[in-house]
């Protein structure tokens, strides 16, 4: 099945560089419906008003990490079936192992390239 | 002062000394507290040269302590460093943003181009995109760095206090930091050798899928 670039796509991450980079990453990429949040806890105020395709998330946040989010989402019935990619720095195996466990789609480390990023997304929503 | 009859003696009166409200021993109060043994048992010499030794080497510590002014680090060098390590993410943002303002204009113009030129352009602009992903990893590192400066800094509170160099500030038992559960695992970027790389991690959830 090919990806559906007229999807939203919610992009979360404290860093407005790093939302910028993945926003235009994603735009030539193909999506151009995306929506930004600074931290877990307002991505997940989104969540509640939009849907959303995909969710692309830094682990590192105040006051909601990317990972409490991830758990919020899967414990939500409706946001539950939501794509969820973590682009995270921490690369340890227990971070690795705490976000599958919570239910995570994939899992990015930084810093990453565009293919990475292409091909984690095709991974979760099928090829382009 | 109570007698000294012997090493327990002496061991059970610093240890009392000690716990008074569950707090470590302060360099001033072990010190205060091996001369007033001394003094009242002057006539050993082999205990008493030996508390003289150990009085001798508290008063030395403190000194050196004192030497290398803590306070000084503590209300000068440390927030002067964490202040230089913000205006470095300040700037490096600063610049980032230029750069990615230059490649928008690159991206917008890639239009106007040949197929094959806008390909080129487009590739070049991903190329400067990635590239600057490393604002966002220097700045989890320099935050990583600021955080030990904190620890530092409290660290340095601590020694103040115990050598009662601040005119006799309580001390406070050292708690350990280390974090648990979630914050546990909030490391930021590994450095070169540790963590993961993204080969690794994807063998890693493949592994939960077997």
């Amino acid at each position: 099945m090919a990806v559906d670039t007229g999807m939203n796509v919610l992009i979360v991450d404290d860093y407005a560089t790093m939302l910028r980079i993945v926003r235009n990453l994603l735009k030539q990429i193909g999506f151009e419906n995306v929506d930004e949040a600074t931290d877990g806890a307002q991505a997940l105020q989104k969540m509640r008003l939009k849907k959303y395709g995909l969710v692309i998330s830094d682990w590192n946040m105040e006051p909601m990490t990317g990972i409490q989010l991830l758990r919020e989402v899967r414990n939500d019935p409706e946001l539950k079936p939501t794509p969820f990619i973590m682009v995270t720095a921490e690369s340890k195996t227990e971070n690795v192992v705490e976000a599958k466990k919570a239910g995570v789609s994939n899992y990015i480390v930084k810093p990453f390239n565009s293919d990475t990023l292409k091909g984690k997304i095709a991974s979760v929503l099928g090829a382009f | 002062m109570e007698k000294i009859r012997s090493v327990n003696d002496l061991t059970r009166h610093i240890d009392e000394a000690s716990k008074v409200e569950n707090t470590p021993p302060r360099l001033a109060d072990l010190g205060r507290t091996v001369g007033a043994l001394t003094t009242a048992w002057p006539n050993n010499r082999g205990i008493y040269d030996q508390l003289k030794r150990l009085h001798d080497f508290i008063e030395r510590t403190k000194s050196e302590i004192a030497a290398i002014r803590p306070d000084d680090v503590k209300r000068e060098h440390l927030p002067k460093a964490t202040d230089e390590l913000d205006a470095i993410v300040e700037a490096t943002a600063g610049a980032t943003n230029r750069i990615m303002d230059a490649a928008e204009v690159f991206t917008d113009l890639s239009g106007r181009m040949t197929p094959e030129d806008a390909d080129k352009a487009m590739n070049a602009v991903t190329s400067i995109y990635e590239a600057c992903s490393f604002q966002d990893i220097t700045g989890q590192r320099i935050t990583k760095v600021v955080k030990t400066l904190k620890v530092i800094e409290a660290r340095l509170e601590q020694m103040v206090a115990s050598a009662d160099l601040d005119g006799g500030v309580a001390a406070t038992r050292l708690t350990s930091t280390k974090p648990e559960g979630d914050a546990a695992l909030l490391n930021g970027p590994a450095l070169p050798g540790q963590g993961h790389n993204q080969d690794d991690i994807d063998a890693l959830l493949a592994s939960f899928d077997n």
